[in-house]
């Protein structure tokens, strides 16, 4: 069961048992084992309430297909399927990546002296196709997850309402954007550290 | 019913980055204090939290914020070795710069410039943004952090190459990684559930 999961971040980078990066890892041993009980809180919680399994593991193939990170989207694409997620639903989550995929941080400041640090950029709305497969509440909370991703210095309150007015409510909305949030750790952690594996 | 986002106080918005104490005003609600659980109290790890908003909001997923608290608190704390304390705060100030987020920014470059000693050049960063020359090693700590935190991310083997050059070995490398990608996850929170101020009275 995935309370007893190995180690993801171990397993994406390929962290063998006595290896020189097994040896890093054990020096920050909390940050380790937090790391992962991190992730057991947003992909195995004990209470999943209304943002279920399969809404973790869409929003989870979506932040990592958005990042292009391949190993890490092929896992939480894995887990999808696991949850029991339609092949729509995949279709779906697969076509948000492509219509949604661009380069960050972009997003605008407070009108001022860093306006001219301002870069435009797409702001997500679901195509009608995938809007239907995701549904309307996962398609809203999609929308949001683009803006974390690639442009979250856009944040205002009206996306929030957004998603509160799809049907999430305030907790929802917390447990989402952690699950965003924590993702765009562990895919840096994933990234770096296989970077430095290979450069031994 | 369905749940309403708040409407912050009257307030007066940073404009600029800066090593300023900032407030930060949530957009959704935080739990009421009297309305937290054991649970609730237990995932702020630090008892003082209880007054902060952002703290008592994340504490709707009380799980998630402990597991996040441990992690961070690792990750900067930590003082086996690796890179000093002042680096791995540089490494978040830069990465909150490079994101924009004006909070998170001003908390690490005063952690920075307390433990560095170095205000003028944490002062550069947050004025003149990630391109700054800030000396090899810094420059170098900045650059991969940086390159960390594009999406997707830039980072490759030359920026390990160039923080070794720079004396860095691969515990310090890992921390810098570790560092940039935890403030990749506070940036997103505390950017998108809230907002910075001005301090009352300053």
């Amino acid at each position: 069961m995935p309370a007893t999961d190995a180690d993801v971040i171990d397993a994406l980078v390929g962290i063998a048992q006595g290896s020189d990066l097994d040896a890093i890892r054990a020096r920050r041993p909390e940050a380790r084992t937090h790391a992962q009980a991190t992730y057991r809180a947003l992909f195995a919680p004990e209470k999943p309430g209304a943002v279920s399994l399969q809404d973790r593991f869409a929003v989870g193939a979506f932040v990592a297909g958005l990042h292009g990170a391949a190993i890490v989207a092929a896992r939480y694409g894995e887990r999808l399927v696991e949850s029991g997620a339609s092949t729509a639903l995949r279709d779906a989550v697969d076509a948000a990546v492509a219509e949604a995929k661009t380069k960050g941080p972009y997003g605008s400041y407070p009108a001022g002296p860093l306006s001219r640090e301002d870069s435009a950029g797409p702001v997500y709305r679901a195509g009608a196709v995938t809007r239907r497969g995701l549904g309307p509440r996962l398609a809203a909370a999609f929308e949001h997850v683009h803006m974390l991703v690639f442009h979250p210095r856009d944040a205002a309150p009206a996306a929030l309402q957004s998603l509160l007015d799809a049907g999430w409510t305030t907790t929802d909305v917390v447990t989402i954007s952690q699950i965003v949030a924590f993702l765009s750790f562990q895919i840096r952690v994933v990234t770096g550290l296989r970077v430095l594996a290979g450069r031994p | 019913m369905s749940d309403k986002v708040l409407t912050p106080p009257e307030h007066k918005a940073p404009v600029a980055f800066t090593r300023a104490q900032l407030d930060w005003l949530p957009w959704l609600a935080p739990l009421a204090v009297d309305e937290m659980s054991a649970r609730h109290m237990a995932s702020l790890v630090d008892a003082a939290r209880v007054k902060s908003p952002y703290f008592r909001l994340l504490a709707r997923d009380p799980d998630a914020l402990e597991a996040r608290t441990r992690t961070d608190k690792d990750i900067f704390y930590n003082p086996d070795a690796g890179l000093p304390r002042a680096e791995r705060e540089l490494a978040a100030a830069a990465t909150s710069r490079f994101n924009g987020c004006l909070y998170c920014a001003s908390v690490h470059a005063r952690h920075a410039a307390t433990y560095s000693k170095r205000e003028g050049d944490v002062d550069r960063l947050l004025d003149a943004g990630v391109d700054v020359d800030l000396g090899e090693r810094w420059s170098a700590i900045v650059a991969a952090s940086v390159a960390l935190s594009a999406t997707p991310s830039t980072f490759g083997p030359e920026h390990v190459d160039r923080l070794r050059r720079a004396g860095l070995d691969d515990l310090a490398i890992a921390d810098v990684i570790h560092a940039s990608a935890f403030f990749n996850w506070a940036n997103r929170l505390m950017l998108s559930l809230g907002e910075p101020a001005v301090a009352a009275g300053a």
